[in-house]
């Protein structure tokens, strides 16, 4: 080894990093400031926004009195149910049409026609089949994830290095082997893409569809609040919407570092 | 890893017995194109034979027929029913750790034991659970090479196996795979469009022109082979053949250079 050392100090280079970390909460907090200010002073009446303090406040009394627990208890499992099958449905239809011709011939037509009518579109039709429950909730739920799942894992499924099934077939796997073994893994990143779309988009349409007459959920509550003015209820939901995307991306994030280990990013870090 | 060379010579002599591979008028097309033509080859039980030719001369062709990746039905096409392929690219699953690589496709229940065994032989025990995506092009190249003779197989294909690696991991590379070959014995085709490296480690050359054996060399000097007269003298024969003027030497016991009517050029 050569005896040139180099004169490093690391604490040189990490100072401004902490520095400009610490700056990105500046911002956010000083326009919290100005609100609450704004709000103190009635530049801001309460009927347009209520006080940062007075959000904190309704929030606090609304987790005590089991309110937004329970309602929020009710549009997870609307979001997690209407997942669930639109998961089941993408997947199935992911591997039919990625592991056969005749399962793209039959099934990707019809998917891609699915793709130009906007989900939220439906909802009309579905509260005529459907009603106005939970049925047409979920079922919206479930038809705008499919899409997002189907897509990418079928492109997932179809973008596996052909070198890597050839290898594997000289090494005499079977059909199966190659799928449980090759494809199937190979195709995991983009499905955990496609799960991360697919999340995204159920909370998107569970705000949609909980405006549809709903008597229990987050949308429930903003219904009210709106009814009765109430903009602190409002910003509350608004925040917990926030929270269910950040909750959603960060599950998918631990997912993506379990599952895909071995990629090269997550072996550095 | 101790150096195959210091191991006491092993014998290189070939198994009588038949041949581990046998085409006979083997031609392929693509299309309009005749990129096999009417090919007769034998290989050895345990004989080591350099596929030599430029882009496009049929030696990958020939050797995905061999593997069964394209398989040719209708022709005579022997070969044992164990057979492995070493890729130059090293094709291991990125998702499977270095062990569960070797292991793909094993069956029973010792495959991690068998896999542990490869993988120590080629040096690599210490990186049984390494990522695949961590390993050196030469680690990945050895990891490749376990991966084939795990399944101990009758024919081993190394499809320019050292094309990618640099200079000296090749050399090293090249004494590892004569050192398992002097072990396991299987019958090896080594395509390749280095001279050098055929000349230093094969039986047999054959030059593969334009989908036809354009010329064979049989190489009887003793391995490891140095860099000397005999050896400079089959090397620049062979790349004559193949249109690149290395200098014409005189020829030298211990090597023939024949067309394949029988006709000795030497």
């Amino acid at each position: 080894m050569s005896s040139i050392t180099l004169d490093r100090k690391p604490s040189s280079f990490a100072l401004p990093k902490v520095r400009l970390r610490g700056g990105r909460w500046v911002s956010p907090l000083l326009l919290l400031l100005v609100w609450e200010l704004g709000s103190r002073t009635g530049v801001i009446p309460e009927r347009v926004l209520a006080a940062p303090s007075a959000v904190a406040v309704t929030f606090w009394s609304m987790v005590v009195s089991g309110e937004l627990p329970s309602n929020l208890a009710v549009s997870l499992a609307r979001a997690l149910a209407g997942l669930a099958f639109g998961l089941a449905i993408g997947v199935g239809l992911a591997l039919a049409a990625g592991l056969s011709r005749a399962g793209e011939t039959a099934i990707d037509p019809l998917m891609q026609l699915k793709r130009t009518i906007p989900v939220l579109a439906l909802t009309p039709l579905f509260i005529v089949w459907f009603g106005i429950g939970e049925t047409p909730k979920v079922t919206l739920i479930a038809v705008a994830t499919v899409f997002p799942i189907y897509m990418n894992l079928f492109s997932g499924i179809r973008g596996v290095d052909a070198r890597l099934i050839e290898a594997g077939r000289s090494f005499g796997l079977s059909q199966a082997e190659l799928i449980r073994h090759v494809i199937l893994p190979g195709a995991l990143p983009a499905f955990l893409v496609g799960l991360r779309y697919a999340l995204g988009v159920s909370l998107l349409v569970l705000v949609v569809a909980e405006q549809i007459n709903a008597s229990a959920g987050i949308g429930h509550l903003i219904n009210n609040a709106r009814d009765f003015m109430r903009t602190d209820v409002i910003v509350v939901c608004l925040v917990v919407y926030a929270c269910l995307g950040l909750a959603a991306d960060q599950l998918v994030r631990t997912l993506e570092a379990r599952a895909l280990a071995w990629r090269p990013t997550f072996i550095k870090s | 890893m101790a150096s195959p060379l210091a191991r006491p010579a092993p014998d290189w002599r070939l198994p009588a017995a038949g041949p581990a591979v046998r085409v006979r008028n083997f031609t392929r097309r693509f299309g309009d194109v005749t990129v096999l033509h009417d090919l007769e080859i034998e290989i050895g039980r345990g004989e080591f034979v350099a596929l030599l030719g430029r882009s496009g001369s049929g030696k990958t062709t020939l050797l995905r027929t061999l593997a069964g990746i394209d398989p040719a039905p209708g022709h005579q096409v022997l070969t044992p029913a164990a057979r492995a392929v070493v890729f130059q690219d090293a094709r291991l699953l990125p998702w499977k750790k270095v062990w569960r690589n070797v292991a793909l496709g094993l069956k029973g229940a010792d495959t991690r034991a068998r896999a542990e065994a490869a993988l120590t032989e080629v040096g690599l025990d210490h990186r049984l659970d390494a990522w695949p995506a961590t390993l050196s092009g030469g680690e990945a190249q050895r990891v490749s090479l376990a991966r084939a003779l795990v399944r101990d197989p009758g024919l081993l294909l190394l499809d320019e196996p050292f094309a990618a690696l640099d200079a000296l991991t090749r050399l090293k590379m090249h004494d590892l795979v004569l050192s398992l070959w002097a072990r396991h014995a299987p019958a090896v085709l080594l395509v390749t469009h280095d001279v050098d490296e055929a000349v230093a480690l094969a039986d047999r050359v054959l030059v593969l022109e334009d989908g036809r054996i354009a010329a064979e060399a049989r190489i009887d000097l003793p391995r490891p082979r140095a860099n000397e007269a005999a050896f400079q003298d089959i090397r620049a024969r062979l790349l004559a053949k193949l249109g690149v003027d290395a200098g014409q030497r005189r020829p030298t016991e211990g090597a023939l250079l024949a067309f394949p009517s029988g006709e000795i050029v030497a």
